[in-house]
């Protein structure tokens, strides 16, 4: 596959180097078996060497605290990301799968529980007013953080505008259908310029829309499909209730990490994600299961 | 004071731990009230027919001050009152206009009773003397000539504190003649060099400035041009000057633009203007350059521009809470230093022969007060910046499309959050403001219900659903929305919500029974039924889907 030439060649060198790291574009990489190793224990240290200065080549200014990173807390998700967590000067995806990808309920309380872990006022850039503030603040998010705008077709524009303004944690944009290259590109740098986390909900009419599996300049691309969540009590199932959601999360891209797949418990009103219970019971997930 | 209605009118104020009248209309004061009468006693002489008002000091100031402006048509010299119920208009070298003081008097009255105010007027020598006779002589308009000595009035005309006038009265003075005949000395050492400054005022021996009020003029700058301008390049020049100018204009003025009109006068003659408005008062000439030059694409230059003018439309005081806040101010250079207490006598602060005395400020005193241009610094209003955040994506999408959302003490899931003002407090929370809430223990505001389950997406209206479910209160087994039929696994619920009875008669027994389910995907839907299940009343067993979780 032979890259666009929009991209840059440090991005075109990690493809030749790296055969293993699938390049942007693929739309559903499948899903890796949780908690494989990343690099094979001999060649460990000349990986990391070599990935960290291609990360030194490809950021475009040298930020002193370019690698600060968010960590969502949950140890196997932490380590499939290069840092240990979600890089704050950067641009990160996400997209509900199936029916929910064109009110992205699921991408949304993602969104807001990795906001709900970090402090500092939020712009959030929206494209039709159908968000409801409360619900964000059942992940954790408290909506007085927030500064809503309405942005109809320029959401990327006043994304860009507001990765302009030092004083905000973060910038959350929705974004209706395809997105270019080029624009994402754009938005990356500006996040990276200014350190501050970038978010962009992908949602689209279409069921699973192809359009949002294009290639972008996002540094993560997270997808969250709902799972059937497991009875509120698990030796009587017949009890009625609803318990904690189960999400399956999947890291579909990562620059620098590879794609990976968990089955999480939704974010709870800290915002916090949660191994699903009876998938941390697998011998591979057992150490890192939550202790709440 | 309000026209006479049949009715007498009064307003209320609190004092100490009673209610007294505060001021009283002229039925009212027929039937023998005054101010300051307890209000219990007034309603007891009063009966049934007396309408008790609050009193509303701030709104009366308001008032008078807009009255006052009003007044600038006679003069260009008015003053308010310091008791705030009258105005000083120094008509010198003015009456002339109306053709004589009468006909100026009586033109100022016929118009005030148009509106439905009891004006008295008088025009005296001096300030005191008129002050004196539009309250205390006998016709409502009333002219003493130039030169006439002060006629034989109360003594409450000297605008003396209550105690004063008390004591005067125990001594045996009740008119101003004979005060003014005794000798001074006892007097002074009595009540207070006061007594004799009020009867040299009124007689006009001492000078008393009035405190006019100062016009308001349109804070602008105009740049012409040699050769008519037509790039975008020149005009980002001339917005750059421009801004600098008014910005300076601004700071010396103590304000801040809310509102700004840039325009371009074009060699056809004809004006392109553009505006822009800013979410607080903002006088960065960086910040005001920026957002002009973003509107730049909206304008037409035609065949060229020769001059170009920014003009201030709206303009507030920024507050004098920015006085300490310039970031690492030295408490010596804030400190007024020749005001400082102690370090000079209070009335060694007027010079000259003309000495105000402690009541009168005039206009030397506010001098040393007043904010210099340094002692600003708009970013201290906002200290997060978001405020040049705001002002720019509101230029970009609308102001109303940029907002915060504030929660409302209702249970009703769409009415409540409403949209705010997006720099109203309760973003600023984070870092200092934040412990300086915590601490105050403000923002007692309606905390957002973490525990009730809430959907991050809400349908407005909410859609109409086919469901199977089971009265009174199960929750669906399926429903199906836009032709897909969805089978619930689970479900928890009814959440009851009820109508605003109170609020709106229709929902007098509205019910809504609302359900959290979900599907054989895992997908969870806020859904909702209208009625309780039982009574037909509440509502007529639709089924609506309202939101996602």
């Amino acid at each position: 596959m032979i890259p666009d030439s929009t991209l840059r060649w440090d991005r075109f060198y990690v493809h030749c180097m790296f055969p293993s790291i699938p390049p942007t574009g693929i739309p559903d990489p499948p899903p890796r078996s949780p908690g494989l190793p990343q690099t094979l224990p001999g060649m460990g240290g000349t990986l990391r060497d070599l990935r960290e200065r291609v990360a030194r080549i490809g950021r475009s200014s040298a930020r002193p605290d370019g690698s600060a990173v968010l960590p969502f807390g949950l140890a196997p998700v932490d380590q499939a990301l290069p840092g240990g967590g979600l890089a704050l000067g950067a641009l990160h995806e996400a997209a509900s799968a199936g029916a929910d990808t064109e009110h992205a309920a699921a991408a949304t309380l993602f969104t807001a529980g990795i906001l709900a872990r970090m402090e500092g006022p939020v712009l959030w850039v929206l494209q039709q007013p159908d968000l409801f503030a409360p619900g964000l603040a059942c992940a954790g998010l408290q909506p007085e953080r927030i500064l809503f705008v309405e942005a109809g077709r320029h959401v990327l524009a006043v994304m860009e505008e507001g990765l302009s303004q030092p004083a905000l944690a973060a910038v959350v944009g929705e974004l209706d259908g395809r997105m270019a290259l080029a624009a994402s590109r754009r938005l990356h740098l500006a996040a990276e310029r200014s350190g501050i986390l970038t978010l962009l909900i992908r949602r689209s009419r279409g069921f699973d829309d192809p359009a949002l599996a294009l290639p972008s300049a996002a540094v993560t691309r997270w997808r969250i499909a709902a799972l059937p969540s497991p009875p509120v009590l698990p030796h009587a199932p017949e009890t009625p209730g609803l318990g904690p959601a189960r999400w399956r999360l999947d890291l579909m891209r990562c620059r620098g990490g590879e794609p990976a797949s968990w089955i999480v418990e939704a974010c709870d009103e800290t915002g916090r994600l949660g191994l699903a219970a009876d998938a941390a019971d697998r011998s591979d997930q057992a150490p890192e299961r939550r202790s709440a | 004071m309000p026209g006479g209605a049949a009715a007498a009118i009064v307003t209320a104020t609190r004092e100490d731990r009673r209610r007294v009248l505060a001021a009283v209309d002229a039925a009212a004061s027929a039937q023998g009230l005054y101010p300051g009468m307890p209000l219990a006693q007034a309603q007891a002489l009063g009966g049934g027919w007396l309408s008790v008002h609050e009193a509303d000091p701030q709104g009366d100031a308001a008032a008078m001050r807009r009255l006052a402006l009003w007044c600038l048509r006679y003069a260009p010299l008015v003053a308010p009152d310091r008791d705030g119920v009258g105005l000083w208009i120094d008509i010198t070298g003015c009456a002339h206009l109306w053709g004589t003081e009468t006909a100026l008097l009586n033109d100022l009255v016929r118009r005030l009773s148009g509106w439905g105010l009891h004006a008295r007027a008088a025009v005296a020598d001096t300030p005191a003397l008129a002050h004196a006779m539009a309250r205390f002589a006998a016709a409502p308009v009333h002219i003493l000539p130039p030169g006439a000595s002060p006629p034989d009035l109360p003594v409450a005309a000297l605008r003396l504190p209550a105690d004063i006038i008390e004591g005067l009265r125990l001594l045996g003075f009740d008119r101003t003649a004979p005060l003014a005949a005794a000798p001074r000395a006892p007097l002074v050492r009595r009540f207070g060099t006061i007594l004799a400054t009020r009867l040299d005022q009124l007689a006009g021996r001492v000078f008393e400035p009035i405190q006019p009020l100062a016009p308001e003029t349109a804070i602008q700058a105009r740049l012409t041009f040699v050769e008519p301008l037509l790039t975008a390049e020149a005009f980002a020049t001339v917005i750059v000057r421009l801004a600098g100018m008014v910005s300076t204009a601004l700071e010396r003025a103590g304000r801040g633009a809310r509102a700004l009109d840039l325009l371009f006068e074009r060699v056809d003659g004809s004006v392109q203007a553009v505006r822009i408005g800013m979410a607080l008062p903002n006088r960065d000439p960086r910040h005001l350059g920026r957002m002009l030059a973003e509107r730049l694409g909206q304008v037409d230059p035609g065949l060229g521009v020769e001059a170009m003018r920014l003009l201030v439309v709206r303009a507030n005081r920024v507050g004098p809470t920015q006085l300490c806040a310039v970031p690492g101010d030295d408490k010596a250079k804030v400190s007024p230093g020749p005001l400082a207490p102690g370090s000079l006598a209070p009335g060694s602060l007027a010079p000259g022969p003309l000495a105000p005395g402690p009541l009168a400020p005039g206009p030397l005193a506010p001098g040393p007060l007043a904010p210099g241009p340094l002692a600003l610094d708009p970013a201290s209003l906002d200290p997060l910046g978001l405020g040049t955040l705001v002002d720019r994506l509101a230029n970009r999408v609308g102001s109303d499309r940029v907002y915060r959302i504030e929660l409302v003490e209702s249970d009703v899931p769409e009415r409540s959050v409403r949209k705010a003002h997006p720099l109203s407090q309760g973003l600023v929370p984070h870092g200092l403001a934040a412990k300086k809430q915590a601490r105050t223990g403000r923002r007692a505001a309606p905390a957002w219900p973490a525990d009730l389950p809430r959907p991050v997406r809400l349908l407005d209206p909410p859609q109409a659903v086919e469901t199977l479910a089971a009265l009174p209160d199960s929750p669906p087994v399926m429903f199906t929305w836009r032709r897909v039929r969805h089978h619930v696994r689970r479900a928890d619920g009814p959440e009851r919500i009820a109508g605003e009875w109170w609020k709106r008669e229709g929902e007098r027994h509205a019910v809504r029974d609302y359900y959290r389910v979900e599907d054989e995907s895992g997908r969870r839907f806020w859904l909702f039924r209208k009625g309780n299940g039982n009574a037909g009343e509440t509502g007529d067993m639709r089924w609506f889907l309202h939101g996602f979780l």
